[in-house]
């Protein structure tokens, strides 16, 4: 088995869905962070659910919503494909989903954290409420966005049970490290799999303490 | 207030939980105007209202321009309104620099610079501040910026939401003079929000006194602070009237500054005023005793000659409060209810005030504008 292939399926699947999840986790977290619908808790535990979900269930209501008969089969079908099951695409959905409490949650406790007046102040000085929110809420909400995104990152590059469900081991398509690890040692291929897993716990702990430095840097610039 | 005068006219009433508000202003749209009260008196929620944070049924216009009317379904959104706001505790922004909070509401403007930027960091004092992070200024440092940057958004109004509350008295000490000086050199108007009745007497033109959401009293300062049926709501304690006096000299050798009320002299230790420049001293009731003779060989050097006007006395405590016209101005005195029988004073009697020189200290007085918002 080449390992270069799966690296970079990983990374690739890691980076988009990070870039995904921090567009899409935005609006999510400030509507979360500032409405005062009574149902928002509601809203946030769906959002939070594959927190506790194993996820198999899952990747198993994913395999029914992206396969033909599900709504994934019909965008599939704007392509010209059959089903989004089992392809790069519906991985990335997938990890949409399973990844999305990572993200959603620091950038909701950093937009609570400094609550109405920052905003406030803005507004008394012209700035209209998009402007307010590029200029002053998320500067002031940087180190939740490091934060969702190494654990948004870290949380795609280790998922396994989702991708199994939903993804298979397609070369170059589906088969990421976490899958291609369980396979190697499935077929008593040791040496490879030393390989991939140390280099991934080399990777991970690079990762994560570098972007720990970065962001106690940041609080101590702001507040 | 003659009717053609440019005003700030608002109307606010509403409940926000079991707290109701229910206010009508005119202000007139130059000098300070101080809406005081105890704490929970709704003058922080009008002025949130006039910025348009807060939302109450009412109408508010500044200067023929409506910013709110209900009946014609207009409100607009606070960053479509003319004013500059200065909270009660640092609220610059701690990811950008002292100059780029400056700037932050000059970009969006989008109105004609009228007051340039260089004159406003000359007359805070921050040029050499420009560079640094919020974070390192202090307390005293971080409101002026907030005022600065405020000022330079160019507002019509400036809103000031008790912006010395979370300061000590030295870093206080250290901002009135700054905000004295825009006073007298700016001629934007301010609603300046406060519980201290020593900052309201110290910088404010006219005066509104709120009481649980509701308005009790509006005037002059000096009108307002003479009237003894208010004590309850100015302050037993910090109780007083506003004198004005013209320097005209200073003792080197006691360190007096003397000064003249309409003929008559007070003097108080000395302090670096040019003589001829127009005083505005604050005289506590509690300072000032009363005698109905000239008094002979006391150490107190202001003897001030008047009559009294009125004397309110006290039935539930053994105090009674008196006023005194002193040719000019009146003096306010709290004296015990004793001395009021023994000395039988009462409305038309004419007595001497006597006030020692050291009562007038830093907080109680301040060099008057020739603004012509001042009375």
């Amino acid at each position: 088995m080449e390992l270069w292939p799966v690296v970079r399926l990983t990374l690739e699947l890691a980076i988009v869905t990070t870039a995904l999840l921090l567009v899409i986790g935005t609006p999510i977290a400030w509507w979360l962070a500032r409405s005062r619908w009574p149902w928002r808790e509601a809203f946030a535990a769906v959002v939070a659910l594959p927190l506790v979900l194993p996820p198999t269930v899952l990747g198993f209501y994913l395999l029914i919503a992206l396969g033909p008969d599900g709504p994934g089969g019909w965008i599939a079908s704007l392509f010209g494909e059959h089903t989004l099951a089992f392809t790069f695409k519906g991985l990335v959905i997938g990890s949409v989903f399973y990844s999305m409490p990572f993200v959603v949650q620091p950038l909701r406790n950093a937009f609570e954290s400094f609550g109405d007046r920052p905003l406030e102040v803005a507004s008394t000085l012209r700035a209209s409420p998009w402007d307010a929110f590029w200029s002053v809420a998320v500067p002031l909400a940087r180190s939740g966005y490091v934060t969702a995104a190494v654990l948004g990152f870290a949380h795609t590059v280790g998922e396994f049970g989702v991708v199994l469900m939903i993804g298979g081991s397609i070369p170059g398509e589906t088969r990421v490290l976490s899958i291609a690890i369980f396979e190697m040692v499935e077929t008593l291929r040791w040496a490879e799999a030393h390989l991939l897993a140390g280099g991934m716990l080399a990777f991970s702990f690079m990762v994560v303490s570098t972007m720990m430095v970065v962001e106690k840097r940041m609080r101590r610039t702001s507040l | 207030m003659s009717p053609k005068d440019p005003i700030i006219r608002a109307v606010f009433a509403g409940n926000l939980g079991r707290f109701s508000l229910d206010v009508e202003l005119e202000v007139p749209m130059h000098g300070i105007t101080a809406l005081f009260g105890a704490s929970g008196c709704g003058k922080s929620t009008t002025l949130r209202c006039i910025a348009g944070l807060q939302r109450l049924r009412g109408q508010l216009s500044v200067n023929e321009e409506v910013w709110q009317d209900d009946e014609r379904r207009i409100f607009l959104r606070p960053h479509k309104r003319a004013i500059g706001m200065v909270f009660q505790e640092s609220s610059l922004f701690p990811h950008l620099t002292v100059g780029k909070n400056l700037m932050y509401g000059a970009r969006r403007s989008g109105v004609p610079t009228v007051i340039p930027p260089d004159d406003v960091i000359d007359l805070l004092g921050l040029a050499h501040l420009m560079d640094r992070n919020p974070i390192a200024l202090s307390g005293g440092e971080r409101q002026r910026v907030a005022v600065g940057r405020a000022l330079l958004s160019q507002p019509r109004l400036l809103l000031m939401d008790e912006p010395l509350s979370s300061l000590d008295q030295m870093a206080k000490d250290e901002i009135l003079p700054y905000l004295e000086a825009l006073h007298e050199q700016l001629s934007i108007p301010m609603l300046y929000v406060s519980h201290d009745i020593a900052e309201v007497a110290r910088l404010a033109d006219r005066m509104v006194i709120l009481s649980s959401g509701r308005k009790l009293a509006e005037g002059p300062v000096q009108d307002v602070l003479e009237r003894l049926d208010l004590q309850s709501e100015t302050g037993r304690f910090e109780a007083g009237v506003l004198l004005s006096a013209r320097v005209t000299g200073h003792d080197e050798k006691f360190m007096v500054t003397h000064l003249d009320h309409h003929g008559q002299a007070i003097s108080m230790p000395a302090r670096e005023i040019a003589i001829g420049s127009e005083v505005r001293l604050r005289v506590r009731a509690r300072d000032v005793s009363l005698a109905t003779k000239r008094p002979e060989a006391i150490s107190v050097r202001n003897v001030l000659f008047g009559t009294i006007v009125e004397v309110a006395e006290d039935p539930n405590s053994a105090h009674a409060e008196t006023l005194i016209n002193i040719g000019g101005g009146r003096l306010r005195a709290r004296i015990t209810r004793q001395s009021v029988a023994e000395l039988e004073l009462e409305p038309g009697k004419p007595v001497f005030a006597l006030v020692k020189s050291i009562a007038f200290d830093r907080e109680t007085y301040s060099v008057a504008t020739g603004h012509p918002g001042n009375t």
